[in-house]
């Protein structure tokens, strides 16, 4: 390491910041907490719209999703849970592959996936409340 | 660089069965499973967005007896994680760290996820008033 090298002016704690175990300091912690919080109410509302969609036929389920505020709300769950899944399979990845080409190509497509996953959910909750 | 066989410390094996360590165990088990649950949650709705055939096949599916017990063992999972995950938020408060308070609190979790998911499919399979 290059701590005692004169040619760089910048404060230690300048070099330091943004620069923690992960490279991103509490930011797992702290994200895996917000979007658990945000997915306690989105996950019982989700429940209570799956339950009652129970037999119904594709346009009482089409015309459910396509409310307003029903939309907002997967929205906004599917980006919450997404993120929780990512924060959360990173860990286990980390804690159980230890050669490091395999757990990096496996944090590449977990991320990958979870960003698809968002954005799959995020299209068809458009298509379905915006084009009828 | 060459190393040698060192004694580990000891891991679970050692320890006997109790409560807390079921709990942890089963909250990341319940997490990888729910992250299956999400991918599937997706298909589902971009089956409810391309709607025709598309859409009968997923719901079929979804309604045949293997697809009820893989949507039973995602709520399973989903209600344990959801109470387990809330019983997390507590401790990172700082609240619930008396031994005594692990037991009460991971039996609590226990009994009313077992309650919960048997309410949710007693309304889902019609034995509700509606």
């Amino acid at each position: 390491m290059s701590t005692d090298r004169h040619d760089d002016f910048r404060n230690p704690l300048k070099r330091a910041r943004g620069l923690g175990s992960a490279k991103a300091g509490t930011g797992h912690f702290w994200w895996q907490r917000v979007t658990a919080i945000f997915l306690i109410p989105l996950v019982a509302w989700v429940l209570g719209l799956l339950v009652s969609m129970v037999g119904a036929d594709y346009a009482t389920v089409h015309a459910a999703i396509a409310r307003p505020w029903n939309a907002i709300a997967m929205a906004l769950l599917v980006l919450m849970l997404f993120w929780h899944a990512k924060l959360g399979i990173q860990v286990v990845i980390e804690d159980y592959v230890h050669a490091r080409a395999a757990e990096v190509t496996l944090q590449l497509l977990v991320t990958l996936a979870c960003v698809l996953g968002a954005l799959a959910s995020l299209y068809a909750i458009g298509r379905i409340a915006l084009l009828g | 660089m060459s190393t040698r066989e060192r004694p580990l410390s000891p891991h679970l094996q050692v320890y006997r069965w109790q409560i807390t360590m079921v709990m942890s165990i089963l909250h990341r088990v319940s997490g990888v499973i729910l992250t299956v649950g999400a991918f599937v949650l997706a298909w589902w709705l971009m089956g409810v967005a391309e709607g025709g055939e598309r859409y009968a096949r997923i719901a079929g599916l979804m309604a045949s007896p293997l697809g009820e017990l893989v949507l039973f063992g995602f709520s399973l999972a989903l209600v344990y994680h959801l109470l387990n995950g809330i019983r997390h938020l507590l401790w990172d408060v700082g609240w619930g760290f008396e031994i005594p308070e692990f037991y009460r609190t991971g039996w609590t979790v226990a009994v009313l996820t077992v309650a919960l998911t048997a309410a949710i499919w007693f309304v889902a399979l019609g034995g509700g008033a509606a």
